[in-house]
This record gives C-alpha cells, sequence and structure tokens, in this order.
C-alpha cells in the first residue's frame, strides 16, 4: 500500500503489485443482525415519507439494521430503492424539509430521527462523517480545499487557526495526496477527481468519527482509481476502528469491501447477512436476478439474464411483496400469496429475507439458475 | 486490406489547440485527445473500446459518426474515405453511421414526443417508408420492446432504460452500417442494463450492423464485444480479440484495468493479488515523453536504467493484434503472471 502513505506517490516504488490478505484477517464474526440492543448504531422500523403533489412518496418503509465499530455494512440497491435517503435521515439531513420520518436510529444513546438540529450538528462530522458521490459538487468552489477541510475541525475543536491547519495538511497527507502542504491552498478545480474523492474523505475523517457514511463514493470515478480509494477507505477505517455504510449499486464493489450486506429493493430490505452468505448462499429472488443480471470478466458470455420490467412506483406500492410484479417464481409460493401479503423480513442465524418462498423452494431456483 | 471490413480507421488524430491568453502566441500548444490511433471493424461485428475517463475513446466515437471533424488520419467506411466529406456528401454519410447517447435523460428533446424524435432521421432524410413514417415508427417502437401505444409519450413519462430503448430506435431507423454506441448502458441500473444489453445483441443479430460500442465498464465490454481495443491518452494500447485480451492481457494498462474491476465474488476478491496504479491520469496537454503509461506503469519501477531510457525516450510502435504499445511486454508477461 505504497502509494498510499504520504508523499509516497511522488517517489518511485518498486511495485505496486499488493497484496489483499489485510482483509482475510479482518474480523468478520459479528453481522448486521436485526433485534440486537445496545449495538453501536441501531435502526428499528425507520421509514421516510415524502408528500408531493401526486401523493406519499414511500421511500423508505421500515428498515431494521444494527452495526458495530470496525464493520463494514454495504447496502446495496437500484435507483429508487431507498439506499440514499436512509443515510440522509441517519444523518438528519431530512431535517427541516417536508419529509415525514418515522422510527428508531440510536446512536451512541442518542435517537437520530428525534434528536433537534442543534444536536445533530453536534454529531456531524464530529461522531459520524459522510462522504458524498460527487466530489466537485460536493466542495465549494470559491474556498481552498485545505480551508474546507481546516472548517470541520475547527468548528469541533477549540483549536487555533494554525493547529487547524497542520492537521488538515496532515490528512490531506494521510488520504494519499502529495505535496499536501502546497496543495491545501488550492482550489477544488485544480484537483482531478480521484484527488476531490480523497479530499472528502480527508474532510469527513479529519476529526475520526467512529461512524462513516459513504454514498456511493465512488461511482463518478475510474476503475483504476475506484480501486486505490477503496483500499485507503479500508485502510483508514482499520486504523480509526470506525463503523463505515457503504452505500452502492455496485456488488463488486460490496464483494470488495463490506463484511455485511443489506439488500434494498422498493424501500425495503429484501435480503440481509453476511457477504459471504448473500452472495453464496442467496437467498432472495431479488438477490438472485441482480447477480444474475450481471455481465463479469469470467463468467460465461451468453446471453444476459435480466430482471423482466421495471422497479415499483413508489407512489403506489404493491399490496403484496413489492418485488412480486417482477418476481419470476412468485407462482411457486402458491395462488397469490406473493400478490396478496407482504411478507416480513425473517431472521436465522444473521441471514434474513423477505421472501414467501421456503428455503428449499430458494434452493431448488438457485440450482437450476 | 481486410475485404470483410465495414469500417477501417487509420492513424486518426485530434489534436485540440489550446488557446492561449492575450500575451501567448497562439495556436503553441495542442492536446492530442486522440493521437494515431488506428483498427478495423467487420460486418455484423462489435469493437469495444475502453479505457479510463481522457483517453480518448469518446471523441473518437465522435469522429467516426463526423460529428467531430478529425485534424488528421483516415476514416474507411465500405473503402470511402469520411473523414472529409462536407455538403450533399456528409448529408448522405449520416444513414450510413448513427449514435446512441449515454445519458437518456439528455439526448431526448423534452418537448417532443418520442414519436417524433424517432421519426426525425427519416424526416431529415427524406425517407418515406412504405407503409408510411408513423407506421414505420410503431414497428421500431416494437422492435426495441415498447409499445406502438407510446408513440405519443413524452420522454419524462419513460424510465432511463425505456428512454434508452427510443434512442436505440432512432438510430436503426435508417438502417445504418455501423452505430456508434457512447456509454449506452453507464446510467442504467444492473437489471436494466442488461436488457438493453440483449437487445443490442439482438438487433445486431437481425441486421447485421456493427457496434463501436464504448464503455468504460470491462465486464459489460467482454460481454458485447468481439473485438476490444483499450486507449490510454489518446494511443490505443493493446487490441485483439476479446477472448485473447481477457484471457492474457499482455499490456500492463490493459492487465492494471482489468485488475481493479470489482467483482462479485468476495472470497476471491480476499485472495486475488492486485495491482494498484498509482495517481491519476496525466494531462493530455503535457503527455510524458517516450511511452505515456510509463508514470502509472507498475512494471517501469522493477525495470534497469537501460530498459527505462527505452520507456522514456522512445514511443513504442503502435499496437497491432500482435503486440501491444509496450517495448517490454515480454516482461509484462512474465512479471505479473501471478497477479490477477
Amino acid at each position: 500500500m505504497t502509494q498510499l502513505q504520504p508523499g509516497a506517490a511522488s517517489a518511485a516504488t518498486p511495485s505496486s503489485a499488493t497484496s489483499r490478505t489485510r482483509k482475510a484477517t479482518r474480523t468478520r464474526e459479528a453481522t448486521a443482525r436485526p433485534g440486537e440492543s445496545g449495538a453501536f448504531l441501531d435502526v428499528r422500523n425507520l421509514s421516510v415519507k415524502f408528500p408531493t403533489d401526486d401523493g406519499l412518496v414511500s421511500a423508505v418503509n421500515g428498515m431494521d439494521f444494527s452495526l458495530e465499530r470496525g464493520q463494514t455494512l454495504g447496502i446495496v440497491g437500484e435507483s429508487g430503492s431507498g439506499k440514499s435517503v436512509t443515510s440522509q435521515a441517519l444523518m438528519g439531513l431530512l431535517k427541516g424539509t417536508s419529509a415525514q420520518v418515522t422510527g428508531q436510529a440510536m446512536f451512541q444513546g442518542k435517537d437520530l430521527v428525534t434528536l433537534p438540529e442543534s444536536g445533530m450538528r453536534q454529531l456531524r462530522g464530529r461522531n459520524i462523517g459522510m462522504i458524498f458521490q460527487d466530489p466537485l459538487s460536493a466542495l465549494h468552489p470559491f474556498y481552498t480545499v485545505g480551508h474546507q477541510i481546516a472548517e470541520a475541525y475547527l468548528v469541533h475543536n477549540n483549536a487555533s487557526k494554525k493547529q487547524a491547519r497542520a492537521a488538515a495538511v496532515d490528512m490531506l497527507g494521510r488520504v494519499g495526496i502529495p505535496s499536501p502542504e502546497q496543495r491545501f491552498d488550492e482550489y477544488p478545480h485544480h484537483f482531478s477527481g480521484g484527488m476531490r474523492q480523497r479530499a472528502m474523505i480527508a474532510m469527513a475523517l479529519i476529526c475520526e468519527p467512529e461512524l462513516l457514511i459513504a454514498d456511493e463514493p465512488t461511482t463518478a470515478l475510474d476503475v483504476t482509481v475506484q480501486a486505490q480509494i477503496l483500499d485507503l477507505m479500508a485502510e483508514l477505517q482499520q486504523e480509526t476502528n470506525s463503523a463505515l455504510i457503504l452505500i452502492t449499486h455496485d456488488l463488486g464493489v460490496v464483494a470488495e469491501v463490506c463484511d455485511s450486506v443489506l439488500v434494498m429493493y422498493g424501500g425495503q430490505c429484501v435480503e440481509s447477512g453476511p457477504v459471504d452468505e448473500i452472495f453464496y448462499d442467496t437467498r432472495h429472488p431479488y438477490t438472485l436476478g441482480l447477480l444474475k443480471s450481471m455481465p463479469t470478466l469470467n463468467g460465461s458470455s451468453g446471453k444476459l439474464n435480466p430482471i423482466p420490467g421495471q422497479p415499483p412506483s413508489l407512489l403506489d406500492l404493491p399490496k403484496g411483496c413489492i418485488f412480486s410484479a417482477r418476481c419470476e417464481y412468485a407462482a411457486l409460493a402458491g395462488d397469490g400469496v406473493c400478490a396478496g401479503t407482504r411478507p416480513e423480513l425473517v431472521v436465522e442465524d444473521g441471514h434474513g429475507k423477505r421472501c414467501h418462498l421456503s428455503g428449499p423452494q430458494i434452493l431448488t431456483i438457485r440450482n437450476t439458475r | 486490406m481486410d475485404t470483410q471490413a465495414i469500417l477501417q480507421v487509420e492513424n486518426l488524430q485530434k489534436h485540440f489547440p489550446i488557446k492561449g491568453g492575450l500575451f501567448s502566441p497562439q495556436g503553441s500548444k495542442t492536446v492530442k485527445a486522440v493521437d494515431g490511433v488506428s483498427f478495423s471493424l467487420g460486418r455484423g461485428q462489435t469493437l469495444g473500446l475502453v479505457g479510463e475517463s481522457g483517453c480518448g475513446k469518446s471523441t473518437t466515437g465522435r469522429m467516426i459518426a463526423r460529428l467531430m471533424d478529425p485534424t488528421g488520419g483516415r476514416i474507411m467506411i465500405d473503402g470511402v474515405d469520411i473523414s472529409k466529406l462536407g455538403g450533399r456528401d456528409l448529408y448522405n454519410f449520416r444513414r450510413k453511421v448513427q449514435m446512441i447517447f449515454q445519458d437518456p435523460f439528455a439526448s431526448l428533446n423534452p418537448r417532443q414526443t418520442v414519436g417524433t424524435a424517432i421519426a426525425a432521421p427519416m424526416v431529415v432524410q427524406k425517407i418515406t417508408p412504405t407503409g408510411g413514417l408513423k407506421n414505420r415508427v410503431k414497428e421500431l417502437l416494437e422492435q426495441v420492446g415498447l409499445k406502438p401505444e407510446h408513440y405519443n409519450r413524452f420522454p419524462h413519462e419513460f424510465s432511463g432504460g425505456q428512454r434508452q430503448r427510443v434512442g436505440i430506435a432512432r438510430a436503426i431507423s435508417l438502417n445504418p452500417s455501423v452505430i456508434v454506441c457512447d456509454e449506452p448502458v453507464s446510467a442504467l441500473d444492473v437489471s436494466v442494463q442488461a436488457q438493453v444489453v440483449n437487445l443490442l445483441q439482438e438487433i445486431q443479430r437481425d441486421t447485421g450492423v456493427s457496434y463501436i460500442f464504448i464503455a468504460h465498464d470491462l465486464s459489460v465490454v467482454r460481454h458485447i464485444s468481439h473485438e476490444v481495443a483499450v486507449m490510454y491518452l489518446g494511443k490505443i494500447v493493446e487490441k485483439g480479440s476479446r477472448d485473447e485480451l481477457f484471457r492474457e492481457p499482455r499490456h500492463p494498462y490493459t492487465k492494471a484495468l482489468l485488475s481493479a474491476v470489482p467483482q462479485p465474488d468476495p472470497k476471491a476478491a480476499r485472495q486475488q493479488q492486485k495491482i494498484r496504479l498509482r495517481g491519476d491520469l496525466p494531462s493530455p496537454a503535457n503527455p510524458p515523453s517516450g511511452c505515456v503509461f510509463r508514470t502509472r506503469c507498475p512494471l517501469f519501477g522493477t525495470l534497469d536504467a537501460e530498459q527505462r531510457e527505452l520507456c522514456i525516450n522512445h514511443i513504442p510502435a503502435p499496437a497491432s493484434a500482435a503486440a501491444p504499445a509496450c517495448h517490454h511486454s515480454g516482461l509484462a508477461a512474465a512479471a505479473l503472471a501471478g497477479v490477477q
């Protein structure tokens, strides 16, 4: 990981072939298991609704999950599945808007849903950091990058400007920006996409928050830079032992960095569990469909198997299972069961699924694909 | 010369002059967005053009569709050089090459019904299909998996995947020989992306159209392409048949690119040795001397002084089917063999 150390990027490193054994040694026994109490972050029945002229949009419908320090939780789903809204609700970014947020999100003895804005301001940046998808629109074009990073430090620490500058320069170095002292005084437009994302990470991490929420942090980046950023985030997370929520639509990214996964569809969690189980012991037809529809670098190059149809309208969610209209296997559960009643999220051994089909039925589906 | 080739690109160049300030001399510097690109495309085949943003892949595609004028080189379609066509000839040429754009939200006029949008190329080209324009549009709508009754709807009534289908219907309306697809599925969700990729393949099977498929997603490119060309800083660094290139990449950049693609396989991800490139793409206004990739090359650090001198001062020969554009491709294969 030589290229990620301060100043190393300017020096010639002998080889950049690196091993990822670090991943293998990480603890991965604890998983996001709904129902546990006293978790580091514990989200219960979180729902978000937006009133619009056309009616109430149910963006998030009863999310349950928990997370421990040092763990990475991946939230995957397609556009409109509610993954970003979930993170915005946790960060309190929906306060003061028309959004109706209900449920509970316990973090350090405080409920993030009911906490007033003043309390939220204490937590944001200090205890909870956030990395946004598009670093160009998340950075202020009129201020230097260093100023924006130091600002976060000044707000939360009783520090002088000089100390804040030193902390920001140090942080820029830690995220692998060469000549950080000089880069401190440059503006966002001087930075490339990957550099900006590094600066965003520096800003989010300068106060060493215990919880980091990254909303599609690498979607706007090229694959080679994405790989650098993912490595960097994993490395910094290990250093600070923080909890990370990674929101993404890319199952490949999830496989690389997450310990546990939550698959979202239509504002609901349809499957959750440890990363290996989600990929090798898939229990929900939607997750199966996602995995089947992805072209890979080593799979067969026959016809792709898309999930038929379109995601449901959040204005008018079906009465039964939200996925039933696109599910090829709805008939297996019996007449009208899937379309008629909405399944509960059933958790067995830390692996949850929201589906009427029985375990053996899922197994048959998986084996015939 | 390949007689089967519908499209042949030879030494294609696009150099943008950098406009100096008031006091600096004009036209003294150029950005070499595309610098000596050559490839050929067979009938009914797909050429995947991959690379990071800023590598010149979209510029190449746009020049082939003549949305941009090349500053050098030739583009032969059916044996005719179209790179300098103008007026009537250019107008007639438009029937042969069409384009599908990345953003299905930006590439359709929000005030135009999809029927009008799909009919537009035929109207411009003054083509009256048998059975009338409207019927032809309805046929096209069905061909791309939409319904004839969608004729009078507006783009905002469609999802991203459906809009991309409208864009495809518009592109195939003139029965072109080549369609340049510029990141056609990048803006779509995985499940919908697969639908569109399947549709493109179906259309190719039915009509024999050739595609230039520009994408940064290597998994999709591997799926749809017959031939693949990898671009870096305006040059093709490696090209070859899909199977060879993905099985045995010979240029260190191709290797690094493949290694960086996250795969939906957690166990493999934990075990794999990864090649990580350092830093970002250098500025195309000020590219490195010699081999443009040397500043980020994972191999460069392992070379001795004499070998490095070659990389620094000599531009490698352009990539061909036989060899990548690398002075040390033999070494690259050996040194990075164990690394996925």
